[in-house]
């Protein structure tokens, strides 16, 4: 998979370096800011509440 | 027989990065739910704080004494008005717990839905307001999203819980502390653990998750009303130090 990806990527060693650390950086961000959320409130693990409300 | 062995290679190493690939977003996934929620939640909620004590501090004072710069009558804007259920989500309260460090403050936000407990400590709907007869409850996390009540297992009888509101600061005291099923409601019923008893004082009961990093139990704290005075009268001597 990573074989393929650097195959796949154009121009000399550092630009696909600066490209796929570009693109680790961009899956990080979507992580954090939409992927994370979404599931961390489907788990609950930390919820403080009583039921019954 | 090598024609066989190579997609065979091939499809063992792809899972096998699928899975290294896993391992790095879940680890991710942990740094972020530990560590950038706190971040994030912690400066929302010091924002709300700063945005609630401008507003309160800009309100006219309900009391007739003058304010010091008498010179300018404030506009007769009313000052919001408490007694009346705040919308879902709506910060409309700070706390102050000395025991948890002087700058330790929250906003209490009404309702307690996972959005509302990531702004801040939340106000279970139909309970008690601050100061009201009954029960004051407030959930907030221990860990994550902030962790408000992270050192609530700290708390000790006689420590004083402070809510200030629009118009009036609450002095609360520690009476009592109780580790409970998620299931047990009675702990903020309007007299706590006594469901279905008509209040004459005014409680404050605070869950929290417990153990630490667990839902399975309730960490549940109660405390009695002590004193009131306005807000114009300036911080109670409650919030100067931990007794």
């Amino acid at each position: 998979m990573y074989a393929w990806w650097w195959r796949v990527l154009p121009g000399p060693w550092w630009v696909r370096v600066l490209v796929s650390l570009l693109v680790a950086v961009g899956v990080v961000v979507l992580c954090f800011e939409v992927v994370f959320p979404a599931v961390a409130d489907h788990l609950a693990i930390n919820d403080g509440t009583v039921e019954g409300r | 027989m090598t024609a066989r062995r190579v997609p065979v290679r091939a499809t063992v190493g792809v899972v096998g990065e699928l899975l290294v690939t896993a391992g790095v977003l879940t680890l991710l996934f942990v740094v972020w739910q530990l560590y950038w929620t706190d971040v994030t939640s912690g400066r929302a909620q010091a924002a709300t704080v700063t945005s609630l004590q401008q507003t309160w501090d800009s309100a006219p004072a309900p009391d007739p004494v003058p304010s010091a710069s008498a010179g300018t009558p404030a506009p007769a804007t009313p000052v919001p008005d408490v007694d009346q259920t705040p919308p879902t989500g709506d910060a409309f309260a700070i706390v102050y717990v000395p025991r948890f460090g002087a700058d330790y403050a929250v906003p209490v936000v009404e309702g307690t839905g996972t959005e509302e407990l990531k702004e801040g400590i939340g106000h279970y709907a139909g309970t008690a307001l601050p100061g009201e007869a009954g029960n004051l409850a407030l959930a907030g996390h221990r860990v994550t999203y902030g962790k408000p009540l992270n050192l609530i297992a700290d708390l000790q009888e006689g420590d004083a819980v402070v809510v200030a509101t629009a118009t009036q600061w609450f002095t609360y005291r520690v009476t009592a502390h109780e580790i409970v099923s998620p299931k047990q409601v009675s702990v903020i019923a309007p007299v706590p653990d006594q469901p279905g008893v008509e209040p004459s004082q005014a409680f404050l009961t605070f869950t929290a998750c417990h153990p630490l990093h667990s839902a399975r139990q309730r960490y549940v704290v109660h405390a009695l009303l002590e004193s009131v005075q306005d807000r114009s009268a300036g911080p109670p001597a409650s919030l100067a130090a931990v007794s």
